[in-house]
């Protein structure tokens, strides 16, 4: 399906070039060596004539800013050359909408002499297409501006690409969250999965509930995402395709929504639909993750109310019959919400009392145990997420960034119809050891590799050894545009990072 | 949906209270040794811990306007020692921040619960002032903080450094934000001499500045070596004034990758004003393939058959060109480099090129050597000595040149980096009880990253931790902590190296009976805080947070 055309008369000038040079690798890429060459001072973005956005979409004029810079790095100014422009032209007009599962993120990019055009169905696809666009381009040692000819017809493998942080362990300032997300959008990550709270800190600041966070952050002053906070991240993200995915896990992994509450109980008690009104209200995204994962019934089976209640419900003493009751209540709030779940796969055990629109999302077990779950999950029709091969909080010595390579999401014995429950996949950066001092060089360009994955055609995609040297340049690019991204291995970047 | 979102809301409910009384059974389940929770050590923040502390209830406050750090009037070092007035300067930034100093306030009454100044009183004749730490440099000091004034006393400049760091980390903030200090007696020296760590800028270029911080963190843990594994296989960063084309030609890139003589000197001087002595190391034979790319005629010619293949393997033995070099090269070393001592490697030498060498065959023929290649080492390393020792250096090599039987001077420093513990363990007796000095890298090769708490067993090593007598004991002249650079460059190195390291330098500073475990998490905690606070991102121990979290970002 892919074609290359090398030259056989590459001059000296290519030498910085390197052919498929976009990551992840795009499913149809053709390109040559015949050059084109750019200047800051003739360049243009442009909406194409028939285009649905048209001057005042938000997404694509901030994103022509955007790219401008990261594609001229250090403004040379040389001899007025030819001008280029390249044209964006998409087929709606939802300029002020948000990302969402069925947004669609299919590009065309045609490279030629003076002019690219990029045509989508929708801004997200567009976005998509500049962030490509930007990575064809390339700067010869005496720092003129290149793109070469290509053809490029791209979308996604899977609709659901997800980087997890994790700001209860650690408190990451709004800036790294921001940082994060602009490094999402260079590998195509479509989706933040936000987890916000769990048992150490509770640093969520929420309107109807500002105990939560004044009682269970670090800090209530200084260890606290306000309202405007979510605002920014959320606004951010959605200015690169971006969805921002809250979990507000329960009923396990609150112990800080518990903090100091002895006199909380009656406000808790409204507070108990967290993933009801109050949440929804601020996160636009149609998704929610109720988490629902490692519950703990010591405390339940400590409480006589408790045991009250059970023997009523006529549960005997099986407790997850009470967890059971106690999801499927808090999805069915969610669902009257108009909000489709998304939970951790300890709640399939009881999924025939759960909305069949419920994502499952698979966090744990061996290679084989991961595929037999697969199998089971969506043989009872249930959609399913991929997060256990990257959780890349474990960290290990050496390339690990192969392993998260040569996953394949979709190798498990089912029909094509099972196979196309898999929505997509997760990297997961929990965060016991890590913050704001060690977060972006742990998560790049380690995720990078996850983001291929998940992106690219896997046949295509197949050989780790030939992703090293591409996955090597990416990861310089990273370090060019400020993404504190560590080394795969010995080398070097022309330009090094220049923080400590 | 009423009833069921009742009954959800009072489950819900229901587990928050039940869960906050069985928390610490919790807890106690799921890591029964390993304490989460950070509470705060009788020691405060203090590391690596002192040998003798006394320390009592009553504080004094200190405040920004009127607080003084002065040389004490009978003082050895005077107003011309700039090493202290840096050190002075620096210290009184982090306990103030540099951004609040503010005019002194001569006429401003002070309390009675007032500390105003901190005297330092250097009492030997030699103050040491403008020279260069060294193995042998006395760090020891005594810090007395009570009224009217503290007063820290170090025969040398270099204990009044430790010192200095030992107070700043005595200074806490109350809850008002106002910093405060208890009386306090502090009697401290280094149960080790060499306190290192290896940053390795051949497999990656670190810039200037990154190197520059982590000097300045070493002194925050007193760490006083920094042994530069400058050249490497993979690039020859170091700008050799006799040899430019060493670096034109072997660094990743001739200008922006290589360190220039001034680059140099200024990360000596640096660490000098740090009391950190710099020990580079130069290896050979191996390990020097980018050493042949600017010397030609230097690295051997590996043969496939009867031609040569085009590829190089160690040093040429043979040739007297190989020690010509040599000699003008380390008298260059030497002079640029102020330390008694040049690490000169010896690790890991490949003998299949030297095997698949005519000439070299021949020659091993002549010499009598027969087949084995060691002797062969052997031949170039005791050249290479005597070229190192024509320079007035000593030398510190790494262990396998010891365990290839070269002959060696009395006061080589075998640096044991290989094995097993018991493995290693057996090459600190073998080589102490031949009377050699060593140091000991194998435990905390601090590159080789895994989950969790790893810094738990770099802090269990010890040293002298090996079936030997007392005198063997004493040849122990320390340890290193290795980062090597593989998978490390500017992006990763702080974070990755400390408090890691931290954990490194309380076992070679602190009495060998330092072993609470705990303890020593919850002041590495407070400590790891206090680093970032100082602009270092040093990454977290485990779930928790600082009152100022990083912002470098």
């Amino acid at each position: 399906k892919k074609q290359i055309l090398h030259s056989p008369h590459l001059n000296v000038i290519y030498t910085e070039y390197k052919l498929e040079a976009v990551w992840p690798l795009p499913q149809t890429f053709i390109s040559s060596s015949e050059q084109y060459r750019l200047n800051p001072q003739t360049f243009y973005f442009g909406y194409g004539m028939q285009s649905a956005a048209q001057p005042g979409c938000t997404v694509l004029d901030s994103a022509f800013k955007r790219y401008f810079s990261l594609i001229f790095l250090d403004l040379t100014s040389g001899s007025v050359d030819k001008p280029f422009s390249v044209e964006i032209s998409v087929d709606r007009d939802d300029c002020d909408g948000y990302p969402s599962e069925d947004s669609s993120e299919k590009y065309n990019l045609t490279v030629s002499a003076g002019r690219a055009s990029l045509n989508a169905q929708t801004v997200w696809g567009a976005l998509r297409g500049l962030e490509s666009f930007s990575q064809l381009v390339y700067q010869d040692d005496f720092g003129s501006y290149f793109v070469n000819k290509t053809e490029i017809e791209d979308f996604p493998r899977f609709q659901f690409r997800a980087i997890l942080l994790d700001t209860s362990r650690h408190y990451l300032p709004v800036q790294t969250i921001l940082k994060t997300l602009d490094a999402m959008a260079y590998s195509k990550f479509n989706v933040f999965h936000w987890h916000i709270v769990d048992d150490p800190s509770f640093p969520y600041q929420s309107r109807t509930f500002p105990d939560l966070s004044a009682k269970g952050a670090f800090h209530p002053m200084t260890h606290i995402y306000t309202q405007s906070d979510v605002r920014r991240v959320i606004s951010h993200g959605r200015l690169r395709g971006i969805r921002i995915l809250p979990e507000f896990d329960s009923p396990g992994h609150t112990k800080s929504w518990g903090k100091g509450q002895s006199d909380l109980l009656t406000p808790c008690y409204n507070g108990g639909i967290p993933s009801g009104t109050f949440v929804s209200s601020v996160f636009p995204d149609s998704y929610i993750h109720l988490g629902g994962d490692e519950v703990d019934f010591t405390c339940w089976r400590s409480n006589p109310d408790v045991r009250a209640f059970m023997q009523a419900m006529g549960f005997g003493g099986d407790f997850t019959k009470l967890e059971a009751f106690y999801m499927e209540n808090i999805m069915n709030i969610t669902s009257a919400l108009n909000k489709t779940s998304i939970v951790w796969q300890d709640v399939f055990d009881y999924h025939e009392r759960i909305p069949k629109d419920t994502v499952l999302h698979i966090w744990k077990g061996v290679p084989a145990k991961i595929k037999e779950e697969l199998s089971r999950i969506t043989k009872a029709g249930m959609r399913v997420l991929l997060a256990a091969p990257w959780y890349i909080n474990h960290i290990s010595y050496g390339q690990d960034w192969r392993n998260y390579y040569t996953v394949q999401p979709q190798n498990f014995s089912g029909t094509e119809e099972q196979k196309k429950l898999v929505i997509g996949g997760e990297v997961c950066m929990w965060g016991e050891y890590v913050d704001a001092t060690n977060l972006m060089p742990r998560l790049w360009p380690r995720a990078s590799a996850a983001a291929e994955r998940l992106w690219s055609d896997e046949q295509q995609t197949s050989n780790v050894d030939k992703a090293f040297p591409r996955l090597q340049e990416f990861r310089c690019k990273l370090l060019r545009r400020g993404i504190q991204a560590e080394p795969l291995y010995v080398g070097h970047c022309k330009h090094e990072y220049q923080g400590i | 949906m009423d009833t069921a979102l009742r009954f959800a809301v009072l489950l819900l409910t229901l587990s928050f209270g039940a869960g906050l009384q069985l928390n610490y059974i919790d807890d106690y389940e799921e890591e029964p040794k390993e304490e989460d929770v950070s509470a705060d050590s009788k020691y405060g923040s203090l590391w690596p811990l002192p040998q003798k502390i006394q320390m009592s209830e009553i504080s004094f406050k200190l405040t920004s306007s009127s607080f003084k750090i002065v040389d004490a009037k009978e003082s050895s070092a005077g107003p011309s020692c700039s090493l202290l007035k840096d050190a002075y300067r620096r210290y009184y930034e982090y306990m103030f921040g540099s951004s609040k100093r503010q005019q002194l306030n001569k006429r401003r009454r002070t309390g009675p619960s007032e500390l105003t100044e901190l005297q330092v009183l250097i009492t030997s004749p030699d103050s040491d002032c403008d020279g260069y730490p060294s193995v042998t440099s006395d760090e020891s000091y005594e810090l007395s903080v009570d009224q009217p004034y503290a007063v820290l006393r170090a025969p040398k400049v270099w204990g009044a450094l430790r010192g200095l760091e030992t107070f700043s980390q005595l200074v806490f903030e109350d809850d008002y934000g106002a910093k405060s200090i208890n009386a306090t007696q502090i009697s401290d020296f280094p149960r080790f001499a060499h306190r290192g760590i290896l940053l390795d800028t051949s497999r990656h270029y670190l810039p200037i500045k990154v190197i520059l911080a982590n000097l300045e963190t070493m002194a925050m843990n007193k760490i006083n070596v920094f042994h530069w594994h400058i050249v490497d296989d993979q690039s020859f960063p170091y700008l050799s004034r006799t040899f430019p084309q060493l670096s034109q030609q072997g660094a990743y890139h001739p200008y922006t990758h290589v360190y220039t003589p001034a680059d140099v000197k200024m990360v000596i001087e640096f660490a000098r004003l740090r009391g950190i002595r710099v020990i580079p190391e130069f290896d050979t034979p191996g390990h020097t393939q980018s050493w042949g790319k600017g010397q030609k005629d230097l690295l051997t010619p590996c043969y496939s058959g009867a031609t040569p293949s085009g590829t190089f393997g160690p040093v040429n033995p043979i040739l007297n060109t190989t020690y010509d070099f040599m000699s003008q090269f380390f008298k260059e070393i030497s002079t640029v480099f102020p330390d008694a001592y040049v690490h000169l490697g010896g690790d890991e030498v490949d003998f299949n090129c030297w095997k698949s060498n005519p000439d070299i065959q021949k020659f091993m023929a002549q010499q009598g050597f027969g087949q084995d290649f060691s002797k062969l080492e052997s031949f170039y390393i005791q050249r290479l000595l005597n070229i190192v020792t024509s320079t007035k250096k000593g030398y510190m090599i790494w262990q396998e040149v010891f365990d290839n039987g070269v002959k060696l001077k009395p006061d080589t420093i075998i640096h044991v980096w290989k094995g097993t513990q018991l493995q290693y363990q057996n090459e600190m007796a073998n080589v102490t009880s031949a009377g050699y000095q060593t140091l000991l890298s194998t435990p905390w090769y601090l590159n080789r990253i895994s989950y969790g708490q790893d810094w738990r067993g770099h802090y269990k090593a010890d040293p002298q931790d090996f079936n030997g007598t007392d005198e063997q004991k004493k040849l122990v002249v320390g340890g290193e902590a290795c980062l090597w650079g593989e998978y490390v460059d500017a992006t990763n190195l702080t974070p990755r190296l400390w408090p890691r390291a931290s954990a490194v330098a309380e076992r070679l500073w602190s009495a060998k009976d330092v072993t609470d475990i705990n303890d020593a998490f919850n002041r590495l905690s407070v400590h790891r805080c206090r680093m970032v606070e100082r602009g270092i991102p040093a990454e977290p121990l485990f779930s928790s947070f600082c009152p100022r979290e990083y912002k470098g970002l």
